[in-house]
């Protein structure tokens, strides 16, 4: 069993709390001036995604996940699983509806993904920042708008719904930050 | 690529300059002699929770080399300055700490520390609260003893209360896991001061605490009226730990019997003994003056001055480009 202690604790590091693997937040220092020391941490559970604050006395260790991250392109889905291929090995993973959660909508076939495996199996599946999706449906809007201000629903090719500007008409492609949810900008 | 940049603004160094340049005309106006002492001693601190970084001198007269310690505060040396007869003193200089680096911690820091004579804590609480107005404007200075600090936030009271009550509040705070890790008295009453306290005090204007535990003495005389406490304080402002000050203790036997009972402390906790200071011990013998004496951390006074949220902003370089 790995371990690693609170002095080689940062953001991103995944270690095991309560039988789940979890990626570390934030990482704060906390010392008493004549006191024990403490890392008080936010940590992402990655199987519930519960985030949570947690304290440690500084130089304790803990049991390290063995959690990594692969960048996958996604393929296709068979109706239960989606099937993500190394672009070089041509291996195949494939990811079930929970490691998925809420990211299906912005899968497009051969972007590259990030596969998070905790010992062999997919937990977490990470889209790009950003995606170009076409939309399928949204009201016609009134000409002559600019961006920014308003905007309006509009449905893209996944079943993803974000606000567009009044101006972006079905049939167009827009990119999206999938952090965020937001219209970033027409692709010509 | 080289981080060789400053984590500092030129900008903020200026400040900087200004507000340790308002500092010495602080001192000088109140006849508070400046001095240097020794960044490197033959001896470092017992406290259980800090750790000296050290070197070792090789050269005429150590063949063999010797270790020397890189001082947490320059408190043991000025002490003996004012056992020889120099009266009120004031240093800036620097500290050093092993093991703390963070958002409000670089393990090589600013300190400015004095001492005055005649003074007891009550009297440099004040002085302090002056100083504090002339860098920072922030006028009269909350005041609470570390008892009604705790009554206050937490109805707990500190000098009446046991590691099980204390394990229980942080049970019943979703903090079952930090609980178990504390075993003794004072771990768990810094812990909860820290998440559950100093959130809340000094958040419009620096809070003075003081009256601390008497476990928590340090080198702080106990009040007569209430030997439950020592005459130590502390500054908070808007979650800094700013300041630490005593009225001194000057009892060469009692403060020997507390640098032993650090070093019990130690290795109770699986650390090395530390070798104690035979020579501040030898200049409280000879008499040391009635006194109050304060350390303040420079670079987080300047953050607080220049609303900075990180250390590294008020320092040249912290210890990631150093």
């Amino acid at each position: 069993m790995a371990t690693v202690s609170t002095n080689e604790f940062k953001g991103g590091l995944k270690i095991m709390l309560d039988g789940e693997p979890c990626a570390i937040l934030e990482n704060e220092f906390v010392k008493p001036g004549k006191g024990q020391a403490f890392n008080r941490v936010r940590i992402r559970k990655l199987i519930s995604g519960k985030v949570l604050e947690k304290t440690f006395k500084s130089g304790e260790t803990v049991e390290k996940a063995e959690v990594m991250d692969y960048e996958l392109s996604y393929l296709y889905n068979d109706g239960e699983f989606w099937h993500f291929m190394n672009n070089e090995t041509f291996e195949q993973i494939a990811a079930d509806a929970k490691a998925l959660g809420d990211n299906e909508k912005w899968l497009v076939e051969q972007d590259v993904c990030t596969l998070t495996l905790w010992d062999g199996n997919p937990i977490a599946v990470t889209p790009p920042n950003f995606v170009e999706l076409e939309i399928t449906e949204t009201d016609p809007g009134l000409k002559g708008d600019t961006a920014g201000t308003g905007g309006k629903p509009a449905t893209l090719s996944t079943g993803a719904v974000v606000r567009v500007p009044l101006f972006v008409q079905i049939g167009e492609v827009i990119k999206v930050d999938t952090r965020s949810g937001e219209y970033v900008s027409r692709v010509k | 690529m080289q981080n060789w940049q400053p984590s500092a603004s030129i900008q903020a160094l200026k400040q900087r300059a200004e507000i340790i340049k308002k500092i010495r005309h602080f001192f000088e106006q109140r006849n508070v002699l400046e001095v240097e002492t020794p960044l490197l001693a033959s001896a470092g601190v017992t406290d259980l929770h800090l750790e000296n970084l050290t070197c070792q001198f090789y050269g005429p007269g150590f063949h063999q080399g010797i270790e020397l310690y890189l001082q947490t505060s320059p408190e043991y040396a000025m002490k003996r300055l004012i056992a020889a007869g120099s009266g009120c003193i004031y240093q800036i200089c620097k500290a050093f700490r092993n093991d703390e680096s963070g958002r409000y911690h670089n393990p090589e820091f600013t300190m400015l520390e004095w001492y005055r004579m005649g003074f007891n804590h009550f009297d440099l609480i004040d002085e302090t609260e002056q100083l504090l107005d002339l860098i920072i404007n922030c006028g009269r200075c909350e005041r609470l003893s570390y008892q009604q600090a705790f009554l206050q936030f937490t109805k707990i009271d500190p000098l009446n209360t046991s590691v099980k009550a204390l394990q229980t509040f942080l049970a019943a705070h979703n903090q079952t896991d930090i609980a178990a890790q504390l075993d003794n008295e004072t771990d768990l009453l810094q812990w909860i001061f820290a998440d559950f306290v100093e959130p809340k005090i000094g958040q419009t204007v620096p809070c003075f605490i003081y009256h601390f535990p008497k476990a928590q003495a340090s080198l702080a005389k106990i009040n007569q009226q209430d030997i439950r406490v020592a005459e130590r304080f502390e500054v908070y402002f808007k979650g800094i730990e700013l300041a630490n000050g005593f009225h001194e203790l000057t009892n060469a036997a009692e403060q020997q019997k507390r640098f032993e009972q650090d070093n019990q402390q130690r290795i109770r906790h699986g650390k090395e003994a530390k070798p104690i200071d035979q020579n501040l011990l030898a200049a409280l013998e000879a008499g040391l003056p009635d006194c109050a004496g304060i350390a303040l951390g420079i670079d987080r006074l300047t953050m607080l001055a220049l609303n900075h949220s990180e250390i590294n902003q008020s320092l040249s370089f912290d210890l990631q480009r150093c």
